[in-house]
């Protein structure tokens, strides 16, 4: 099998403003950012919601509390994966009970990322509200999971794959559309 | 990496990378000790079989929580309730068990090498809680996490260990992993409990008899036990040892100032241990009992977690991931998505 790029998606200008605009439609919509609170789900949500947080900042002078969550522990599939993937440590420092969390994580698929996001926040205590953010929806959704705020919707084909290609991990900064072939 | 670690039987035959990788996947389990809901459903549908065939109190509460914690059910063995007490061997109990189908077995034994005879007669994995006098491979990586968190590093440490040498499994593990990192180790205690082969554990091992040149620039003191069910050899009186190898706050001064001490448990305040160090600043005794949960979390995690080995993989379980990651973090991640 082999993986070839069709299109690009997403430019670096394009990732920057729609950033920005996912920024300022997450305080419109939530009334302000009173107990607002930005979780990036590993990996590649981490850095989006960190930047996100930021262009917040910036607009208004506030500082959105960040955390990253991971959901290695509660994917729904480690009983047929032979070799446990390898797990890493939430980083929340703030109590997540009340909070108005907006989740932000790169791509949203079949949704089972999603909800295993949400169990690990459960564990963690009652939000008041959560609520979710993607760069991009590429479809194909397996459970009842839908984003508050979405960068982009793609229409993809169930082979192809939305690289997300972030500077912070990836060293480029792009969204590309990619394929399977055999 | 643990990748194809089947078993855990002792720290011996662990490189540096493999224990490294052990103690790097403990650190999200601290973390998880700390949240307010303690229940994962990560090991559902898993059985994992404890099995006692000597008493053991914390080891096993310990495993029994990491298993509860991980959403496994359990199925126990305590020497006193077996049919060990009616004559069946080793072998056959452990096959009993095995045959009610668990997907992993921690077991502790009187008899050294136990754990490794069971692993090579059964398909599932066996994890050492202890082996007569070989090896107890969960304390050496709690105390090596503990030994971590607290000052920082694992490499080239100075650590004694103070008590009885000869009949310790913690000592013999914590000698080969603290080794491995380069540590230098001095063994310390009455001369009949010091053997002479412990040299040849690892290098740069040494027996020293008086405890004030044990202590002298230590980084981490490991105090032994007295196990005074074994005091009935060549004895030596309580008070003898009270004042040769007690660990007082003025013997724990001769270590270096911020020198760490761990002990495995049970203590006996006042006999190993002077109930004001047990309670200091520089005792790790609760720490450790905290990151035995996450270490034996994330052992059970890796080993007994998963399809099993001889399974065929599922179509897409090496699926490229979604977010096209490379890292492993990232195709783990990915692949919840893609493997869907």
């Amino acid at each position: 099998m082999r993986v070839v790029e069709k299109r690009q998606l997403l430019s670096e200008e394009e990732i920057g403003r729609t950033l920005q605009r996912l920024a300022h439609e997450i305080v419109e919509k939530s009334g302000g950012t009173k107990d607002l609170a930005l979780i990036g789900v590993r990996r590649r949500g981490v850095p989006l919601s960190q930047r996100i947080a930021a262009i917040i900042k910036t607009a208004g002078g506030v500082s959105v509390p960040v955390g990253t969550l991971d959901i290695t522990l509660y994917r729904d599939d480690l009983s047929t994966v032979a070799q446990q993937p390898v797990v890493h440590s939430n980083e929340i420092d703030f109590p997540v009970d009340d909070r108005d969390i907006v989740l932000v994580d790169d791509v949203l698929y079949t949704g089972r990322t999603v909800r295993a996001a949400m169990n690990g926040l459960f564990d963690l205590g009652r939000p008041r509200r959560i609520r979710l953010c993607v760069l991009v929806d590429r479809g194909h959704r397996e459970l009842p999971v839908e984003a508050s705020f979405i960068g982009r919707l793609v229409e993809t084909s169930d082979t192809e794959i939305v690289e997300v290609r972030l500077r912070e991990i990836d060293g480029e900064e792009r969204v590309m559309l990619v394929d399977r072939v055999t | 990496m643990l990748q194809r670690l089947e078993h855990l039987l002792g720290i011996e035959p662990l490189t540096r990378e493999q224990i490294t990788f052990i103690l790097d996947q403990a650190a999200p389990f601290q973390e998880f000790q700390k949240h307010p809901l303690k229940k994962l459903a990560t090991l559902r549908g898993k059985t994992i079989a404890l099995a006692f065939f000597e008493a053991s109190t914390r080891t096993r509460i310990s495993f029994a929580t990491a298993a509860a914690r991980l959403g496994a059910d359990q199925m126990n063995l305590q020497a006193e309730a077996s049919s060990l007490k009616k004559g069946e061997s080793l072998i056959d109990t452990v096959r009993t068990l095995e045959a009610m189908r668990p997907d992993g077995i921690v077991m502790r034994h009187s008899a050294s090498g136990a754990a490794d005879f069971v692993a090579k007669r059964i398909e599932i994995p066996v994890l050492n809680a202890g082996d007569g006098t070989h090896e107890h491979p969960t304390q050496a990586l709690l105390d090596a996490l503990t030994i971590r968190d607290r000052t920082g590093r694992l490499e080239d440490l100075h650590v004694t260990i103070l008590g009885d040498i000869l009949h310790s499994r913690v000592a013999r593990s914590n000698i080969h992993l603290l080794s491995k990192f380069g540590a230098a180790i001095t063994l310390c205690g009455p001369a009949m409990w010091l053997p002479r082969e412990f040299e040849n554990l690892a290098p740069n091992v040494r027996r020293v008899t008086r405890i004030e040149d044990a202590l002298d620039g230590a980084d981490a003191i490991i105090v032994l036990r007295v196990q005074t069910e074994r005091i009935h050899e060549p004895a030596i009186a309580a008070e003898e040892y009270i004042l040769g190898y007690q660990l007082t706050p003025e013997r724990l001064r001769l270590a270096k100032p911020d020198a760490i001490v761990l002990h495995p448990g049970p203590m006996i305040r006042g006999l190993e241990i002077d109930p004001s160090v047990a309670d200091g600043p520089q005792s790790c005794v609760l720490e450790q009992v905290t990151n035995g949960l996450a270490v034996r979390m994330a052992l059970l995690y890796h080993l007994v977690g998963g399809a099993p080995t001889d399974a065929p993989h599922p179509a897409g379980s090496d699926a490229v991931s979604n977010s096209g990651s490379s890292s492993s973090s990232g195709a783990a991640k990915g692949s919840a998505n893609a493997a869907d």
